[in-house]
């Protein structure tokens, strides 16, 4: 058997173009997990309820794109904030079980919210990306995952960079590290928690945003974040590298399974991954060794 | 009311855990340019005291003052501005950070630059980072003689060197009042002794008053201006060392009760093997005891 070598490339673009968006999601999920040590389920919901904030500024309300996307992401934020303050914070000292079933319960909150206000049924965005496909060698790239992907790579630059020299990221590295003494040192530790929550939501929001002009939005969006669960557990939950790596990985494996196997095994390929990353490094590849088991 | 001549004004501490009765009725002061001691026997409230003047515990009654200035039901966030710098009892250090890193985010609380004018380096940010970069080089790395090790990551270091990383980090607080939780607990004989000379250069060249809470005898007797006796949550002697020492209810608390002789003569042999450290550590740099 030859194999198609561009067959191949196209296949492994496409990948990883998902990829890149599950490691943005990845980024959302590890940035909350360090800074307050909640494992957010609802992860793929918040994605999930940007998207649709988006599509009522947008198709909705008429908005023009320019203004629907910063202001689907500030409307986020705020929500981010929201869940934060009134879900999360009377959470603090609780056991971690008990904040991860929170999080599950609003998982299934934003899901029934999103029933009732936008109904179950699957609504497409407007199209706002350029439809030309893009060509690389004899290999054909959707217009929207490249441009997903490159969104996905600037912004994970972005607040990689922002996070590694404004002193607001520093905080939140330290507090990770040890809450008492952050505290002493005069880091506003509430606020710490608050701004992990906010920058989480709005990056979500963006892969929302994303994720939902290439594939559509309806309420079984979440799922998404399933698939950015395995990544974060098979990075390790409190590295961000583990994320970006963990995102590429999965998105490479699903797309190759998906081709070669069919679509219905993109799924248990993953859920194979996660058990034997479960197996063999149960904290991750590059996880701190003594993350609490859930 | 006059204006307090103390640093710091503890009165009337109460702290409850459920049915446990942490501190009752704590109270005493810091003057300024003091080093002072709380000393006692486990349990007797001594960390207590620390964490309620620090605000991670809310006390059920009693109120503390700081310069003059209320700290109650104020965030530890804002202690720290006002200049309460701390360290911890088991080291608390940013690990996976540089030896730097940790003395930078001491200054956190006094530093102004935004998101986007750190991102795209701005002057005004530029110029923070450098007057931080270089009063921390200059003043507290080389103070400490941690010159060499700055670009360490912490977790490598010694016991002994941690505890002097997060002294330095405290010092970049710019603190007035210096809290040491068991600066020389766990330390060996010659890491004590560098630890001590730092305490009192801290005080003497820095003006930081000093609140220890120290095991060590001979180095709580030998550094102290005043020293406070906790017992099962309440204040039993307070005064000089020397007043503190011949205390016959300090003597009890430590020992129980009986051989008071005994206990006399061990504090005083701790004296002075702490003095007679110092000497020979004068002698070693080549000056007169």
């Amino acid at each position: 058997m030859t194999i198609d070598w561009w067959l191949l490339f196209e296949i492994s673009l496409a990948g990883l173009g998902t990829g890149g968006l599950y490691a943005l999601t990845g980024l959302a999920f590890v940035m909350i997990y360090k800074a307050t040590r909640v494992v957010n389920l609802a992860i793929g919901e918040m994605l999930m309820i940007s998207a649709y904030i988006f599509f009522s500024f947008s198709a909705g309300m008429g908005l023009p794109i320019w203004l629907a996307i910063p202001g689907a992401l500030l409307v986020s934020g705020a929500f981010g904030a929201l869940v934060e303050r009134t879900i999360i914070r009377p959470m603090l000292g609780e056991s971690p079980i008990s904040s991860f079933m929170v999080t599950v319960g609003l998982s299934s909150i934003l899901v029934g919210l999103v029933e009732l206000i936008w109904t179950a049924d699957q609504q497409r965005l407007p199209e706002f990306l350029p439809s030309k496909p893009i060509q690389i060698g004899e290999a054909f790239v959707s217009p929207k995952i490249f441009y997903g992907f490159w969104t996905a790579v600037l912004l994970i630059a972005l607040v990689l960079l922002v996070f590694r020299y404004w002193r607001g990221g520093v905080a939140l590295r330290a507090t990770a590290s040890d809450q008492a003494a952050a505290y002493s040192m005069g880091i506003n530790v509430p606020r710490v928690f608050s701004l992990a929550w906010v920058a989480a939501a709005m990056i979500a929001g963006v892969a929302g945003i994303v994720v939902g002009s290439i594939g559509g939005i309806s309420s079984a969006m979440g799922a998404f974040g399933l698939s950015v669960l395995v990544v974060v557990i098979f990075g390790g939950l409190d590295s961000v590298l583990g994320a970006l790596v963990g995102g590429i990985a999965v998105g490479l494996i699903e797309a190759l399974t998906g081709f070669y196997l069919g679509g219905e095994y993109k799924i248990l390929a993953t859920f194979s991954l996660l058990v034997l990353i479960l197996l063999i490094r149960p904290y991750g590849l590059f996880g701190t060794h003594e993350i609490e088991r859930l | 009311m006059l204006a307090s001549p103390s640093l710091l004004e503890i009165d009337n501490l109460t702290l409850t855990f459920g049915g446990v009765k942490a501190l009752r009725g704590v109270g005493f002061s810091v003057k300024p340019d003091s080093i002072t001691s709380v000393i006692g026997p486990n349990g007797a409230g001594k960390t207590s005291v620390f964490n309620t003047i620090s605000g991670f515990y809310r006390p059920n009654t009693g109120s503390i003052t700081f310069a003059g200035q209320s700290l109650d039901g104020m965030a530890p966030p804002k202690r720290a501005a006002l200049g309460l710098a701390r360290s911890f009892q088991n080291i608390a250090l940013f690990r996976g950070m540089t030896v730097l890193d940790n003395i930078k985010l001491g200054r956190h609380c006094h530093l102004k630059t935004g998101p986007l004018q750190a991102l795209f380096y701005t002057p005004a940010a530029r110029r923070e980072e450098n007057e931080l970069r270089r009063e921390i080089e200059e003043r507290i790395i080389d103070f400490l003689e941690i010159d060499h090790i700055r670009n360490a990551p912490v977790s490598a270091l010694s016991y002994g060197l941690q505890k002097r990383v997060e002294l330095a980090r405290a010092l970049a607080m710019k603190p007035k009042l210096l809290l040491l939780d068991e600066p020389v607990a766990g330390m060996n004989r010659e890491e004590t002794e560098d630890m001590a000379r730092f305490i009192l250069e801290v005080r003497r060249e820095w003006g930081v008053t000093v609140l220890m809470v120290e095991h060590d005898m001979g180095m709580v007797m030998d550094l102290s201006d005043h020293v406070v006796v906790l017992n099962f949550g309440q204040v039993i002697a307070e005064g000089k060392p020397s007043e503190v020492q011949a205390n016959p209810e300090v003597i009890k608390a430590y020992l129980g009760s009986g051989n008071i002789q005994a206990l006399r003569a061990r504090f005083q042999q701790a004296a002075q093997a702490a003095q007679a450290g110092k000497a020979r550590q004068a002698s070693e740099h080549g000056v007169p005891a």
